[in-house]
Formats: C-alpha cells, structure tokens, sequence
C-alpha cells in the first residue's frame, strides 16, 4: 500500500491583514502520496501558495486538519523542517554566494555533514550539472541554473517530501524540461513532490492532479480522467476559408460552443457535453471547413468546469471606431525594426534584429526570459535607444521623435500598470491626461469605455481591489483611450487563468478588426498561438519568424512529425544552439 | 512511516557559525554595505571634525559709521582689534542692509552720527544700535555678545587713553576645564561615534534583513530547522564585529588625526561601546522584523534611530535648553547615555560617577529592544 506524505481535510485559511472576507482556502482537501509528482494547479490568486506554506509549517491555518509527514505543522514544525524540503517561489538563494557556498550553507543548516555530505554533494553536482559552476557567484547563474541551484540545496538533506512552489516561473522551455526530468526521477526514487503551477500544460503531466480556483479545490485525481472527459469534444476546424478570428467569434456564439481558440491558422473548439457533432449553420458559414477530432487537454477541462469561456463578443471593439493608418504610411510595415542593436556594456541584448509588422497584424515577439524580447520591445515604444539600427512606427522614427511615435500607440505593460490607488475614472483620466484628451472629448470616451467594458459600476473603486479580470479591461481601456492605431502588450496575460486569457484575446482579436495592428511579447506557447507572425527571440537574436504553423513545420521532422508549438520552439532553439557551437568551432 | 530521524530541534552551534559566515561572507562581497559600515562613517567623522563647528569664530559684522569724530573711531578701532569679528565698514544702514538680507553679514553696528558729541558731552544719553538677524538666534546672540564685547574694550580703551583706571572690583577671567580651549570639535568627534554606531547598529542590520525578506531567502530559511535563536545571533554577531571595526577606525582617526584628546580608557570603551551596539542592534533588528521591506525599514530606522541620535542626544543640541516634553523623550533615546559616555571618556576620563549611571540605562535599553525584538521575532511568516 502507498504510503501518504500529507493528507489534509477540510484546510481553511484567510489572512488576518485582509478584512474583505475572503478566504484563501476554503475546505480544501488534499492527499500527496510518496513516489508520485502531485500537480497543484491553478492561476494566480487560487491559493496555492498558501497551501504550499501550511505544509511548509510557514503559516497557521485558519481551521481544518493537516497532517505532513505524520506531524502536525504548526506544532511540530521544529522536527518537520528538518524532513520537508520547500522551494519557495521567490527563490531563496544567495546570489552573493557561490554554487557551493549556498550548497554548504543549507548543508549545515540541514545537519548534513562529515562523508554524509561529500556523497550527497557529488550526487546533487551531477545530478543537476552545476559541477562546472561550483565556483560561480549564484547572481551570476542564468535563471534555470538558478532554479536548478534552488533545487539542490533544497534537496540537501533527503527530505521525505519536497514542495515545489511554480518551479517553472522565468525558466526557459528547456530548462523547464530538465527540471522536470530531475523531478520526475526523484519521485520515481520514492519521494513524495508536490509542484505548483499556473500552466495547465506543466499540470496535465503530473501524476496526481489537484486542480484549484478561487481557493477551492475543483478536481481532484488524475489528469487522464478530466482528459477522458473531454474526449470526443474537442476539435479543430481546419482549412477555413476567410477570416479565422471571425470564425471563432461566430464559433463561439454558438450555445453547442464551451470553449474556442485560435491555434495557428486553426480554431480549436470545445463542444458542449453530448453534441457529438459540428454540423449545419456554423459549418456553413465555413464552406470547405475540415473538422478534426483533436486530443483533449487539461486546460479544456478546467475551462468547462468552470463553466465555459466567454462568448466571443467584445462590445468595447463594437463601440469603437475604425482606425486607420495615415496616407503615406506603408500599410506592410507600419511597425519596423531594421538591425536594431543594443549593447548593455559588453553584452548585446538584441542583435541586429529585423522585421515588420503589417497593418491589422498581430505580431508576437516569442522567447524565454532574458532572450531579449523586452530589449527590442522597449526600443520599439522609444523607451530605450538603440545602440545602431532604427526603429520606425507607422512611418516615424523613433530616433528623433520618440514623443510623437508614441501618440500613435497603447502600450499595456506588464501587469496591468495602474494605480492601485486610484479609483477606475482617475485611472482612466490619467492615462488619457497624458495623451492630451480633455473636456467633452474625454468624458464621450470615458463613458463609452466604462459602459462597453461593463466598468460602470467599479467607476469609484480604486483599481488594487478590482477582481482580476476587471483590471485587465481596465488597462486595456487605458492603453486605448486615445484611440491608437498600434497596441503594444508585454506579457500581457502571464498569471492570468485561462477565463480571463480568453476573453483578453476577444477584445484584441476584436480590435484587430477594426484595422488595430498589435505587437506582443509572450513567453507563453498557448498566446503564441493567436499571433499571425511570430519572431523568435533567443540570446538576443531572431532566430526564425513566420506563422506559428510554419514555425512548427520547420522544426518538424522524422521523429515528431506534428510538435506542439512548445517543442517546436525547444527545437529551434537546439538547432541554434547547435549551430552556433559548430560556427564558433569553425571560427576558433 | 518509520524512518528514523534525529529530533534535535534545540540550539546548534553549526547553524549558528554556518548563518554567520555567510553573513561575513555577505557583508565583505556587497559593496554597499562596506560602504555605510566604513565610508559612510569616516565621511561623517570628517564632516563633524572640520565642517561643523558651533564656535562662530570670526564673525562677519557691518560697522556703519555715520559718525567720523574721535571717539566712533576709537570704537571703531576696537572692531578691528578683535579677534572674533571680521568687521566691514559702511558709512550708511543701506549699504549693508542687502548684506544683511542675505546673510553675508551676521549684524550690523551703527555708529549715530551725533555719537562723539553725545560721549563728549558726558551726559551717558550717547547710543549705538546693534542689528542681528533674529531668524537664526544663535548666531544673534553671538551679535549682541560680540557688540557687547567690543563696547567694553572700547570703554577701555578710552580709559585707557584718558589716563583712567577702569578697574572694577571683581574680573571675570573664565576657564573652561576638561576641554580648556573649548573646542567644539573637542566633545562633536567623540559624540558622533554614537552616530556611526548607529548607523551600522540600526540602519545596516535593519537593511540586511529587510533584504533577506525581499529576496525571498528568508522563506527559504525558516523552511530549514533554523532556531529563532539562531537566526538573530546571525544577523547580530556579525554587524556588532562590523561596527566594532568601524567604531576603531573612528576612534583611531579621531586621536591620530584629529587631535581629540583621550582621556579614558580602552576596556571602558570596549565596555561601553559593546552595551549600546546591543540597543542599537536590537532596534535594527526590531525594525526589520517589523516592516520586512528595504525601503520602510531605511526610513524607520532614520527617523527612529539615526535622526535622534544626532537631534536628541545632546551631541548638538544641549538637552538642558530643550522644552521639557522633548527632554523626557530623550531618556528613551539609547545615543543620549553614550553620547555622555563618550564625551566623558574622551575628555574626562574613567568617571565612574557618570559612566555607570548611563551604562546602568543602557543595559535597560539593551534588554529591552533585544527583548521587543524577540518577542515580535517568529518562526513562522504570520504573526
């Protein structure tokens, strides 16, 4: 019989600082057995961390009965330090110490000492291939070196159960697949792991699942039986004729439709439970359309539990106005970047990178962190300057005229940049202020954008206490306030659940018919997938660009025939890697 | 499940020397806090040994001369005799009123044009007038004194020159003991140890762990079997040896190079030094148990520590001449007890009649922000 590292019933938990009521936890139930990695799964805010600390002996719960390890956390969290290794979040490591001073560092903290400790170490150095870098500062180690570095030194020690809080978070897409390798042959040794995580994908290959939302546990099992459950609903809608985005807008105002996305030139469809087919009025507005029965996934699962995604309609995209470029302006490249370069001492964040961006396009900037997409996304909005190249949107050169080029465009940062302390008129008449809206003009707009993203009634609530998705209409509606021919979006949905993320792309996609040309920068795969054209960034430089289908047809091959989008991008950042090797061989 | 395990969960001195050396480790690798330990300090010690000084030698005062007989030039003469005014003459109010504006003139002397004939006339009705900027009192009073100085040794001067005796029955011939030149630098340097030690004590250790919290590390710490007593330990042994160095190089600088006498001697100000690092460190400590962010724990620690080490210590300010209100928040102050200490030490030497009373208060300090600190001290992220 399988023994259990934690078993949890009826956890409740609100933090005592936050008198809105709200509960962090509410009856949440949880069993991590050894030998399995449990998925703790869900977006921001649905109270994974929290869960994370309770079983870390961090926090109090507020009710409800926990036991890790056979002890009880807040009594005997002396003793179950000692046998829980927990990775928090905001890592905790030193960047002023070396590899092995933080290793040696938790070593004795954790008691690990005489040949114990030298047969660990040489386990952990080959085990997570930091042995080259023993000598190196930690603030020095890329951010998966770092993640791996995390790992060792939680893992000093042997503990009986290893809490893993989003491991994934800033880790590029290989590093990401070592981690969860090393991960996965720990568990297969017998320990118990639990990982949290925002991303469905990562979730939907652990061997226990508990999915979260809103503090409440909403699956509990393995991820095969939420996939099974989908079978047989989730298709493709190939070859369509026209446009795809109108296609799925049509598609997803269908009451058979739960759930739809764009997926590269297809639309992936969710039907209702018991629909069986697609057929009749939405297939004929499609002549030639090929529907294909398509693998379900964890995230079309979680997006049904919770009780479909949005329909499709974006009242702010129909309230709005057509914009159009000015004459004069080359409609193939109203946004252009010419070898634009930018060295920050002796590195080079962004080399020589090229492209255009088409009117009504949406563009996606594609890399890991630090690859240097937010280098060239920055010197596109005229924040930084180029060390050589140009930069020109709809015709102006950033160079010279910063100021007027921005006019002509919204830029939404990452994480909504709002005031959290400002009510949602203020922030919308600031960010207008700025572009010089005033008087009649401004109030029209603003009761237009407050009525289409059904703000009206959050008008005198400050901005930090709107619910997640309302702050993101929010800072849409500031980027657009003056009505920009271009938006700009950085990280745009990172964190966000699946719901939201939905209905963000509803308003963009709506947008991008009303003649808006947008560029993004993601890390994400799934967003990846809405863009038109992608350019993949990977140490500073584009390493390929095009649709996200030719994307995946150039990394294909004997071995994977049809890659996601995912391995398709670790593939072209190998063969990169591999070429680069070869050419300094050559050169050297 | 049956492993067996070893359930030590009380103090380990392995921990314990493992979180100090990686707080050395720290301290010695990070630029900034070698900056506020040892820059930061000399720089300051420099700026109270030869920027600030409240002896307000050389005055610069207007002498308006509406008057040219004999005896305003006989007072005039005296202004520039004297050692402690810089005069500048004028023969109108309007030309040195703008200098007096804009204070590139302390006060201002007038001289009345009828003064020679009132003196002459023996009738003791003859007047100046003295004009000080009363916005800045000190210094005005520094005017009046000065005028009034330079009034007696004119009367001297004239009775001198008269061939009269202006012997009075008593002479007032001042000597300031323990500092016999009275010089301000004299009692400044050794009060501004208690700044540096402030700085180290309160704003450093309020930083570092304030960091500690930011970065994340401290999660990751007391997920670990780290004990409560560990972890302060760690964070408080290191900057006490830091700001013991720190406090050498003061001392050192101040003897060697500036001239400070001192007159005490070394265990008594090891002794002393040892008791308020443990106000100030537990203060720091308290702060950024408290705030757990880098910012508020910097401000906290200015406006809790380092400001009124400096405003309410009596190292500038006399606590005698403060409103009583302000004089009973002062006994709260761990920098008013040192700064006696040092100011004793330095020019009076081993007193124990002062020394122990203040090092009496602070060990009362001591305990309590180390005690404060404990309590609010958890080995949990929630209260």
């Amino acid at each position: 019989m399988e023994e259990l590292a934690a078993r949890i019933d009826g956890l409740s938990h609100r933090y005592p600082e936050q008198d809105d009521g709200q509960w962090a936890l509410a009856d949440v139930a949880l069993r991590v057995r050894e030998g399995v990695i449990t998925g703790l799964a869900g977006p921001d805010g649905a109270g994974k961390t929290t869960l994370m600390r309770i079983m870390a002996g961090l926090l109090r719960p507020t009710a409800g009965k926990v036991d890790v390890v056979g002890l009880d956390p807040v009594r005997r969290a002396a003793v179950l330090h000692a046998r829980v290794g927990y990775m928090p979040q905001k890592f905790g490591l030193y960047e002023d110490l070396t590899v092995m001073e933080n290793l040696v560092l938790y070593a004795d903290l954790r008691g690990v000492v005489g040949a114990e400790r030298a047969t660990q170490f040489e386990r952990l150095l080959d085990f997570t291939g930091l042995r080259p870098f023993m000598g190196r500062l930690g603030g020095n180690l890329s951010g998966g070196m770092k993640q791996k570095l995390g790992l060792a030194c939680t893992l000093v020690g042997k503990p009986e159960l290893l809490l893993l809080d989003e491991p994934g978070v800033g880790v590029d897409p290989i590093s990401r697949r070592d981690l969860w390798g090393m991960v996965q042959s720990l568990a297969e040794g017998g320990m118990a792991v639990v990982w949290a995580t925002a991303y469905l994908d990562e979730a939907e290959r652990c061997d226990a699942l508990c999915l979260m939302n809103d503090g409440r546990v909403i699956f509990s099992g393995k991820p095969e039986e939420q996939r099974e459950r989908m079978r047989g609903r989730c298709v493709h809608v190939r070859n369509i004729p026209g446009n795809r985005r109108h296609f799925l807008r049509r598609a997803l105002g269908d009451e058979r439709v739960v759930d739809g996305v764009i997926q590269g030139e297809n639309v992936r469809l969710v039907l209702k439970e018991g629909v069986g087919q697609l057929d009749g009025r939405l297939l004929a507005t499609a002549p030639g359309a090929e529907i294909v029965f398509v693998e379900p996934r964890l995230e079309d699962a979680f997006i049904d539990m919770v009780g479909g995604g949005p329909d499709g309609r974006s009242v702010l995209a129909e309230t709005m106005p057509a914009v159009r470029v000015g004459d004069g302006v080359d409609v193939d490249a109203v946004i252009s970047a010419h070898e634009l370069t930018r060295k920050f001492g002796d590195f080079t964040a962004a080399d020589h990178v090229t492209f255009n961006v088409r009117e009504g396009e949406i563009f996606g900037l594609l890399g890991p962190n630090g690859a240097g997409k937010s280098t060239t996304f920055r010197m596109m909005c005229g924040l930084l300057r180029p060390t050589s190249g140009e930069a020109h949107v709809m015709g102006i050169d950033l160079k010279r005229s910063a100021g007027r080029a921005r006019q002509k465009l919204g830029y939404m940062a990452q994480k909504f940049s709002l005031y959290g302390n400002l009510n949602v008129e203020r922030n919308l008449k600031f960010f207008s202020g700025i572009y010089g809206l005033k008087g009649q003009v401004l109030e029209d707009k603003m009761a237009r954008m407050l009525d289409s993203f059904g703000l009206d009634r959050y008008r005198r609530t400050v901005a930090g206490e709107l619910p997640l998705g309302f702050k993101q209409r929010l800072a849409l509606a500031c980027a657009l306030m003056h009505e920009p021919p271009l938006l700009f979006l950085d990280e745009p949905t990172s964190g966000v659940d699946p719901v939201t993320r939905r209905e963000f792309w509803m308003h963009i996609n709506a947008l991008v018919d009303k003649g808006v040309t947008v560029m993004v920068t993601t890390h994400f795969m799934d967003e990846a997938e809405y863009c038109d054209r992608i350019a993949l960034i990977y140490r500073g430089r584009m390493i390929a660009t095009g649709p996200p289908d030719e994307l995946k047809r150039q990394a294909a091959d004997g071995d994977l025939a049809v890659p996601t989008f995912e391995e398709a991008f670790i593939r072209l950042i190998h063969r990169d890697d591999m070429a680069r090797k070869s050419a300094g061989g050559e050169s050297a | 499940m049956t492993r067996a395990r070893p359930k030590k969960t009380g103090f380990s001195l392995r921990r314990a020397c493992a979180l100090c050396l990686k707080e050395m480790r720290q301290i010695l690798r990070d630029p900034t806090s070698l900056l506020i330990s040892i820059v930061l300090p000399v720089g300051l010690l420099f700026i109270f040994g030869f920027g600030i000084s409240l002896d307000t030698n050389r005055l610069s005062m207007g002498i308006v001369m509406e008057d040219h007989g004999a005896e305003a030039i006989r007072f005039a003469a005296a202004a520039g005799g004297s050692p402690y005014i810089n005069p500048v003459f004028a023969d109108t109010v309007d030309e040195v009123k703008d200098d007096l504006k804009l204070a590139r003139l302390r006060g201002v002397i007038v001289i009345p044009e009828d003064f020679t004939a009132k003196v002459l006339a023996g009738r003791g009705n003859a007047t100046i007038q003295v004009l000080s900027d009363g916005s800045e009192p000190n210094t005005a009073n520094f005017v009046y004194a000065y005028a009034h100085g330079l009034f007696e040794s004119w009367l001297a001067d004239r009775a001198d020159a008269l061939g009269m005796s202006m012997e009075g029955p008593v002479t007032l011939e001042p000597r300031y003991w323990f500092n016999p030149t009275t010089i301000s630098r004299n009692y400044l340097i050794p009060g501004s140890i208690s700044v540096v030690m402030t700085i180290i004590g309160a704003l450093l250790t309020s930083l570092v762990v304030a960091r500690e919290w930011e970065r994340g590390t401290m999660e990751a710490l007391l997920a670990t079997p780290v004990t409560k007593t560990e972890l302060m330990l760690s964070k408080a042994l290191p900057y006490y040896v830091l700001a013991m160095v720190a406090t050498t190089i003061c001392v050192l600088i101040a003897i060697f190079i500036m001239d400070v006498p001192f007159r005490g001697s070394i265990p008594a100000l090891l002794l002393t030094s040892t008791l308020f690092l443990c106000s100030s460190l537990g203060l720091g400590l308290l702060l950024s148990t408290l705030t757990r962010n880098q910012f508020n724990a910097a401000f906290a620690a200015l406006n809790a520590a380092f400001l009124p080490s400096i405003l309410l210590s009596g190292l500038i300010f006399e606590i005698a001449s403060m409103p009583v209100v302000i004089q009973a928040v002062t006994y709260l102050i761990p920098a008013r007890y040192f700064v006696k200490i040092l100011q004793t030490l330095f020019q009076a030497g081993d007193l124990g009649a002062i020394l122990l009373p203040n090092m009496v208060f602070l060990v009362l300090s001591a305990t309590f922000w180390f005690g404060l600190t404990a309590a609010k001290t958890r080995r949990r992220l929630d209260g």
